[in-house]
C-alpha cells in the first residue's frame, strides 16, 4: 500500500469567501502580516501496490473525474 | 398528455412539489428513481431541489454519477427537455450539460427569501409561456447558489441570450452578472437556482408565477 495525495484548489480567479473570512479573522487573533488566505481540499488516497507512475496516472483520472471540478478548480497529485 | 419525469436522489427535498407542479400545469408527473436505468419513456425531466448526498464533495458532484444520469445525459444532448432546479441545477452543471458551476453563497449564509426575477429568454422549452422581460416573484432557498463561470463563458452566455433569468432588487448569493438561470445552446436544458415549483398555488406560494415553467413544457409537448 502507498499513499497518493491530491490537493484541490480553487482557480486563482474564483472568489473564495471562506478564505477571505479566515484572513479577516487573523489580525483579531494577533496574527499580523498575512496578505491573503485561500482554502482548498486535500484527499489522501491509499492505493494497492507502489505509488509508481501508473498509480499516479490512475489517481489523476480519479481527480479529474470526481475530486475536482475543472470549471472552477485545479488539482495536483503527488506520492507521499 | 405530456409525461414529465421527476428524479428523486438520496437527499432530494422538492421532488413531491415538482410532481405536484407538473400536475397543476396539466401534465402527468412520473416519479423516477436515481438508481434506475430507465427514463420510463418520459417526454421531459425535472431534477428537483434538495441536498443530494448531503452536498458532500461539491453540491451535485456525486448525484451527477447516479445510474439514471448515464441515461439522462445522452438523452439531454439529443434534445430531451430537462429542467434542473437548485440542487438539480448544480447536478446539471456538474454533468457539464450546462456551463459554469454553483458555489457557496458569497455571504456565507443560507439564503431563503421571495425573490424577484426578470425572465430574459422566453424561447427555451421551459420558459416559452413567459413574456421576455416579464418580472416574477418565486422563492429562493440555497446554500450554494453563486453562479460562476470563466469570463469567456459569461461573455458567450450574454451574447447568445442564454441567461434565462436574472435576480432583481438584490443579488442574493453573489452570482456573476446577477445570473439566476441559464440554458444550453439548444434551449432544451435549463438550470434555475430559485424554486418555481413552490410558487404554483396561492395557498402556499408567494405568487403563482412559477407555474409558467411547467405550463411551458406541458403546452410545448402537446404542440409538438
Amino acid at each position: 500500500m502507498a499513499r497518493v495525495v491530491v490537493d484541490v484548489m480553487l482557480k486563482p480567479e474564483i472568489l473564495d469567501p471562506q478564505g477571505q473570512a479566515i484572513a479577516r479573522k487573523l489580525p483579531q487573533l494577533g496574527f499580523e502580516g498575512v496578505a491573503a488566505v485561500r482554502q482548498g481540499k486535500r484527499f489522501e488516497i491509499e492505493v494497492d501496490g507502489p505509488a509508481d507512475e501508473a498509480a499516479l496516472e490512475r489517481v489523476r483520472k480519479i481527480a479529474e473525474t470526481l475530486l475536482a471540478n475543472p470549471v472552477i478548480e485545479n488539482f495536483e497529485v503527488h506520492a507521499e | 398528455m405530456a409525461r414529465v419525469g421527476v428524479i428523486t436522489f438520496p437527499g432530494s427535498l422538492d421532488d413531491t412539489d415538482a410532481r405536484r407542479a407538473v400536475r397543476i400545469a396539466g401534465g402527468e408527473p412520473v416519479a423516477l428513481w436515481h438508481a434506475s436505468t430507465s427514463l420510463e419513456g418520459v417526454d421531459a425531466v425535472v431534477l428537483p431541489g434538495g441536498f443530494s448526498y448531503g452536498d458532500y464533495l461539491r453540491a451535485g458532484a456525486i448525484a451527477r454519477f447516479a445510474p439514471l444520469m448515464a441515461e439522462l445525459i445522452p438523452a439531454a444532448q439529443a434534445g430531451l427537455p430537462v429542467l434542473g432546479i437548485c440542487n438539480g441545477f448544480q447536478v446539471l452543471a456538474e454533468a457539464h450539460l450546462l456551463p459554469g458551476a454553483l458555489m457557496p453563497n458569497a455571504g456565507g449564509h443560507f439564503v431563503c427569501r421571495d425573490q424577484r426575477l426578470r425572465v430574459e429568454n422566453a424561447r427555451t422549452a421551459w420558459t416559452s409561456d413567459y413574456a421576455e422581460g416579464q418580472e416574477i416573484v418565486i422563492p429562493l432557498k440555497n446554500m450554494d447558489g453563486r453562479y460562476t463561470a470563466s469570463a469567456e463563458t459569461i461573455a458567450e452566455l450574454e451574447a447568445e441570450g442564454r441567461i434565462i433569468a436574472r435576480y432583481m432588487d438584490v443579488n442574493p448569493n453573489g452570482s456573476l452578472n446577477d445570473i439566476a438561470g441559464v440554458t444550453n445552446e439548444a434551449g432544451n436544458v435549463v438550470g434555475l437556482m430559485p424554486h418555481p415549483e413552490h410558487a404554483v398555488e396561492s395557498l402556499t406560494g408567494p405568487t403563482t408565477d412559477g407555474l409558467g415553467f411547467f405550463t411551458s413544457i406541458v403546452k410545448g409537448l402537446i404542440n409538438v
